[in-house]
C-alpha cells in the first residue's frame, strides 16, 4: 500500500522555486515548476554536493547553483555533456497540498545503511 | 566623336541619369542642361525637412557648380525652353537655340491646381519647388492660419511643417480618409488622430468651393458653406506630368509622354524620364523607379541594351511622430486575404495582404521597424506559406528555420538606414566597401556607421558579408543562450522597442524555444526588464542566481557569507560590537576584512540568514550587496579631515555616493572609490567609477578594472563640486544600466561603445539630467534594504518546508 505524507501547501513554494524537506539522512529538495508540477530529488548535486534547491528552475530541469550542472527533474539525469544522476522520489499534488511517498524515507534509510 | 546631348529639366531623375552616363563614359556626350528653376539639381523629396526647419537648402543640393564644371555640363539655369524643333534637331530656349543629337526630356510634373474661384489670389501656393517652400516659410514667419488642400503625402508633410513653424493648420481632404492611395481606412484613422494630437485640424470628405479674399487670400469656402479663415492656402491635391513641350513637338503623349522600355519616346532621338512620362500606362511619383529609369537612360544613350521594369514602391511619410509605411497592393479583392494586427492603445496597426502564397501588400502605422523586411518579401514575391502564422510579427518572430540574416540585409534597399546615430544608409556603407573599406574598423572610420552606440554593428557586418561575399567572415554573433537566436544587443533593443514588460512576453513574443528560459537567459532577461521598466516590471527572485535571491554569497559548502554595508568604509564601535555579537551568536567560523573596506562573516547557515540580518538591522546595518550585480562598495581614504595631503572630503563624498547609488541593479558589479589626493590610497584609478580629489576639484574616471583584466580608469570629466561628481557618476551608472550587455563590466562595455560616445551622452546637460531622472525613478523602487524586507516577508522561504527527522527515526 502506498502511504503519502503531506509536507506542505503548494503555495509554500514559489513557482519555479524549491524548498527542502529535512530527513534523517540529509535533505530532499521539492521543486515546483512554472506549470505547477512538483518533483522531489536529493538536494545534492553528484558533482560537488551543491544544494539543488537553490538552483534556477526552468522547464522540467534545475541548474545547480555551484557549477551550472543541469538535471532533469523527472529522471534525475544530468543533461548535456555532464554525467551523473540524482535520486528522485514520487511526489504529487492533491487539493493544493504536496504529498511525498512515505517509502522514500525508507529507501533513503536503506541507501544510508 | 562626341555627340551633343540636351537635357530639359534638372530634377532628381536627370541628375542621376547624368551620374550614370558620366560614370560609364565621360566623353560620349557634350551635355547642355536646361532648368526653368534658377538652380541645379537638388533633392526635391527633402523639401519637407527644409520646410520644417530640419534642413537648409544647401544641405539638399545634390550637384553643385563644381560638379557641372568637372563634367563639362553647360548649364542654362533659370531659362525656359520654348520649343523643340525636331526637323532641325534644336532646342529653342529663351536665350537661343542649342542643337542636339540626343534629347532627354525630364520636365517632371506640375502641381494640379483645382479650378475654383480665387485660385490665383496672392497667398495661394503649390508645394512643388524651393520657391513654394520659401514662400511657405515666409508666410509661416508671419504666423496666422494655413489651410492645406489635399490630404496626401505632400499635403500632410506641408501641414506638419507649417504646424512646426507655428501656424494654425487645417487640412481639407476630399476623400473619406487621409492618404487614401497609400493607406486603408484604419491606418488613415490612426494617422488622423496623430495629426490632431499635433494640433492639426483635419476635415475629410470636404470639398473646396472657392478660395476667397480681397487682393490677398482670406479663407477657404467649403461646399457645405463653411468658411475656414486662412492667411495661406497650400494646394497639394496632386500632380500632372508636364508634357507641354513634347505635345507641341508632336511627340506621342497620353497622360504622360509615352516611353518604351528603353525610355525612348516616339522619336528615337528623344528620350524622356521621370514624372513627365507614362510607361505601359503607369505614371511615376516616387523617386525609387526614377532612379531605375536613370540607369536605363544612361545605357540607351550609350547604345547598350537595357529595359526598364517598374518595381514595387514603398511609401514612407516624413512627419515626425507618425511612423507610417505602405507598399504594394492593398485593395480588397477576390482571392485576397488580410492579416491584421491592431493595438489601438499604442496606436499600432499592421495589415498584410496575401494572395495565394505571396505577400502582395502591407500597411503599417505606428511601428514600421520591420518594414524593409516586409518590403523585401513583396518585391521578391517569396512564398510565405511556411511563416504565415507568425508573419505579421516580423522577422524576429520567425521560428523554426532561422531567417538567413544575409538574405534580409541583401534585400534591404540602398536607402535603408543602418546606423541611426549617424544617419548612415546601406548605400553609404556599400559605397565605402566598394571604395576599399574591408572590415568593421574601416567602415567606422570612413562612414561613422556603428561608431557611436554600436547596436548596429551586427547589421554593418552583414552588409560587409553581403557585399564582399566569401572575402569577409562575419564574426559569429553569439546568441544569449540556446533558448533564442537573439543576441543580448537584439534582446535589449526588442524589449525597449516592443515594450515587452514581462518575462512571459519576452518568451512568447520573441519566440523562445523553451517554455521558461534557462539559467543563462533568465537572469539577463530579468535584469533587462527591471532596468528598462522599473515601475511596470517586478523583480523575479526565481530568475536570479542564488546569491541574489538569498542576498548572501553561497560558499562551496552550501553555507553563506554575510557582509553588511559600511558606508564609504566608515564604521562605529556600536556596529563592530553588533558584528562581534552576531558572529558569536550564529557560530560564524570565519570573520574577514574585505578589500572593499567592510567585514565579512563567513559560514552562516542558510536558515539562520533572516535571524542574523534582523540582529544586524537592529544595530542600524543594511545589506552590503556583496553578492549583487549592482553597487558594491565605495572605498575611500580619510581625506582632508585627517590626512595632511588630503585636498577634499573624500570620505564624505564616498558616503554620499554610496547612499545615492546603493540598491541599484546593474549588468555586472560596480565598485567605486574616492581618493583624497593623487597619491590615491583608495586605489580609485582601477575602479568602475573612481574619483581622485585634487586642489581644483575632482577627477572622475570610469571603466577601470582590477580583476582578470587590470586597467586604469579613463577620464570622464574634471569637476568642481561634489554635486557635479554625484550627477556625472549617476548619469554614467544609468547609461551603463540602460545599454550594457548583462555580465559586461563597465570597462568591457565602454570598450564596445567608445568613451567618446559615453562622454557625449554625459556631457550633454539635457541627456545627463534625463539619465539621472531615470536612475532616480528606478531607485524609488530599489533603494531599500532587501534584508529587512526578507526578514519581514520572506523568512519562511529560508527554512525547510517540512522536518521529517522524527519519521525517519521511527
Amino acid at each position: 500500500m502506498t502511504d503519502w505524507i503531506d509536507i506542505g501547501a503548494l503555495d509554500d513554494i514559489a513557482p519555479r522555486g524549491a524548498r527542502v524537506v529535512k530527513t534523517g539522512h540529509g535533505c530532499v529538495a521539492v521543486f515546483r515548476t512554472g506549470t505547477d508540477e512538483v518533483f522531489a530529488l536529493d538536494n545534492a548535486c553528484p558533482h560537488k554536493q551543491g544544494p539543488l534547491a537553490e538552483g534556477i528552475v526552468h522547464g522540467k530541469t534545475v541548474t545547480c547553483p555551484l557549477h551550472n550542472w543541469v538535471f532533469s527533474l523527472e529522471t534525475g539525469e544530468a543533461q548535456g555533456a555532464d554525467e551523473g544522476r540524482v535520486t528522485t522520489y514520487p511526489a504529487r499534488i492533491e487539493s493544493g497540498r504536496i504529498l511525498l511517498e512515505a517509502s522514500f524515507l525508507k529507501s533513503r534509510g536503506a541507501r544510508a545503511a | 566623336m562626341t555627340q551633343k546631348l540636351v537635357i530639359i529639366g534638372a530634377g532628381m531623375a536627370s541628375g542621376r541619369a547624368m551620374e550614370h552616363l558620366f560614370e560609364a563614359d565621360r566623353d560620349a556626350y557634350d551635355v547642355t542642361l536646361f532648368n526653368a528653376e534658377p538652380r541645379g539639381n537638388y533633392n526635391r523629396i527633402m523639401l519637407s525637412p527644409v520646410l520644417s526647419g530640419d534642413k537648409t537648402y544647401d544641405e539638399i543640393i545634390t550637384h553643385d557648380d563644381d560638379w557641372y564644371a568637372q563634367n563639362n555640363v553647360t548649364c542654362r539655369f533659370g531659362e525656359h525652353v520654348t520649343s523643340i524643333d525636331r526637323d532641325r534637331k534644336v532646342v529653342v530656349g529663351e536665350k537661343g537655340e542649342v542643337p542636339y543629337d540626343k534629347l532627354l526630356i525630364a520636365t517632371g510634373s506640375a502641381p494640379f491646381i483645382i479650378p475654383v474661384p480665387g485660385k490665383d489670389l496672392p497667398g495661394v501656393v503649390a508645394y512643388r519647388d524651393l520657391e513654394d517652400t520659401n514662400a511657405m516659410v515666409e508666410a509661416a514667419a508671419r504666423g496666422g492660419k494655413a489651410v492645406v488642400i489635399g490630404g496626401g503625402l505632400l499635403g500632410l508633410e506641408a501641414a506638419a511643417g507649417l504646424a512646426l513653424r507655428g501656424m494654425d493648420v487645417t487640412v481639407v481632404h476630399l476623400m473619406g480618409h487621409l492618404m487614401e492611395r497609400q493607406l486603408d481606412e484604419a491606418a488613415g484613422y490612426l494617422l488622423r488622430r496623430a495629426l490632431e494630437d499635433k494640433g492639426i485640424d483635419v476635415r475629410c470628405q470636404a470639398s473646396t468651393a472657392a478660395i476667397v479674399g480681397d487682393g490677398q487670400v482670406e479663407g477657404v469656402l467649403l461646399q457645405d458653406d463653411e468658411m475656414i479663415p486662412a492667411d495661406l492656402v497650400v494646394m497639394a491635391v496632386g500632380i500632372r506630368p508636364e508634357t507641354r513641350l513634347a505635345n507641341d513637338a508632336g511627340i506621342e503623349v497620353e497622360r504622360g509622354i509615352t516611353v518604351s522600355d528603353q525610355m525612348a519616346t516616339s522619336d528615337p532621338d528623344i528620350l524622356a524620364m521621370g514624372e513627365c512620362v507614362e510607361h505601359r500606362g503607369q505614371l511615376f511619383g516616387l523617386v525609387a523607379p526614377l532612379y531605375d529609369q536613370a540607369k536605363i537612360v544612361a545605357k540607351t544613350l550609350l547604345g547598350e541594351e537595357a529595359a526598364f521594369v517598374p518595381k514595387e514602391v514603398a511609401t514612407k511619410l516624413k512627419v515626425t511622430g507618425c511612423d507610417l509605411f505602405s507598399a504594394g497592393d492593398f485593395a480588397e479583392g477576390e482571392g485576397r486575404e488580410n492579416v491584421v494586427f491592431r493595438d489601438p492603445a499604442r496606436g499600432v496597426y499592421k495589415r498584410l495582404v496575401i494572395e495565394g502564397d505571396r505577400l502582395i501588400g502591407a500597411v503599417f502605422y505606428g511601428d514600421t521597424s520591420d518594414s524593409s523586411w516586409f518590403f523585401g518579401l513583396i518585391k521578391g514575391g517569396e512564398d510565405i506559406s511556411d511563416m504565415r502564422d507568425t508573419l505579421i510579427f516580423g522577422p524576429a518572430f520567425q521560428g523554426g528555420e532561422p531567417l538567413d540574416p544575409m538574405a534580409a540585409v541583401a534585400a534591404l534597399p540602398d536607402d535603408a538606414e543602418i546606423c541611426g546615430c549617424n544617419g548612415v544608409s546601406k548605400g553609404d556603407i556599400v559605397a565605402a566597401i566598394n571604395a576599399g573599406a574591408g572590415d568593421l574598423g574601416a567602415i567606422r572610420a570612413t562612414t561613422k556607421a556603428s561608431a557611436s552606440c554600436g547596436t548596429c554593428t551586427g547589421l554593418v557586418e552583414q552588409v560587409l558579408g553581403a557585399t564582399l561575399g566569401d572575402d569577409f567572415v562575419i564574426p559569429a554573433a553569439k546568441s544569449v543562450c540556446g533558448c533564442t537566436d537573439l543576441t543580448h544587443e537584439d534582446l535589449r533593443r526588442l524589449i525597449k522597442s516592443r515594450e515587452l514588460k514581462s518575462q512571459a512576453a519576452v518568451w512568447q513574443e520573441l519566440g523562445w524555444s523553451t517554455p521558461d528560459g534557462c539559467h543563462v537567459c533568465r537572469p539577463a532577461v530579468n535584469y533587462y526588464l527591471l532596468a528598462d521598466w522599473p515601475l511596470d516590471y517586478q523583480d523575479d527572485p526565481q530568475s536570479r542566481f542564488i546569491n541574489e535571491r538569498k542576498h548572501a554569497n553561497i560558499q562551496k559548502d552550501g553555507t553563506y557569507s554575510v557582509v553588511p554595508r559600511m558606508w564609504g568604509g566608515m564604521t562605529t564601535p556600536d556596529e563592530l560590537r553588533a558584528l562581534a555579537d552576531a558572529a558569536e551568536k550564529y557560530d560564524v567560523p570565519t570573520v574577514h576584512v574585505t578589500g572593499g573596506q567592510r567585514i565579512d562573516l563567513l559560514g552562516v547557515r542558510g536558515e539562520d540568514l533572516p535571524d542574523i540580518w534582523a540582529d544586524l538591522n537592529a544595530a542600524g546595518m543594511v545589506s552590503g550587496h556583496a553578492y549583487a550585480k549592482g553597487l558594491r562598495t565605495v572605498k575611500t581614504c580619510v581625506g582632508k579631515d585627517h590626512c595632511r595631503f588630503g585636498t577634499q572630503d573624500s570620505t564624505g563624498l564616498g558616503v554620499q555616493l554610496e547612499k545615492h547609488l546603493w540598491g541599484s541593479w546593474t549588468p555586472h558589479k560596480v565598485k567605486l572609490a574616492v581618493s583624497g589626493c593623487p597619491r590615491n590610497c583608495a586605489e580609485a584609478t582601477c575602479k568602475d567609477i573612481g574619483v581622485v580629489c585634487v586642489d581644483s576639484g575632482y577627477q572622475l574616471g570610469v571603466a577601470g578594472a582590477a580583476g582578470m583584466d587590470v586597467k586604469e580608469t579613463e577620464r570622464l570629466a574634471d569637476l568642481t563640486t561634489e554635486e557635479e561628481v554625484i550627477e556625472y557618476a549617476t548619469a554614467f551608472m544609468q547609461l551603463y544600466r540602460e545599454n550594457a550587455k548583462y555580465l559586461d563590466r563597465p570597462y568591457k562595455w565602454v570598450a564596445k561603445v567608445g568613451l567618446d560616445w559615453v562622454k557625449e551622452q554625459v556631457e550633454d546637460k539635457a541627456t545627463r539630467k534625463a539619465l539621472c531622472a531615470r536612475f532616480e525613478l528606478s531607485q524609488s523602487v530599489y533603494r531599500t534594504d532587501p534584508w529587512a524586507e526578507h526578514v519581514a516577508e520572506r523568512a519562511d522561504s529560508y527554512t525547510p518546508i517540512a522536518n521529517l527527522m522524527l519519521e525517519a527515526a521511527e
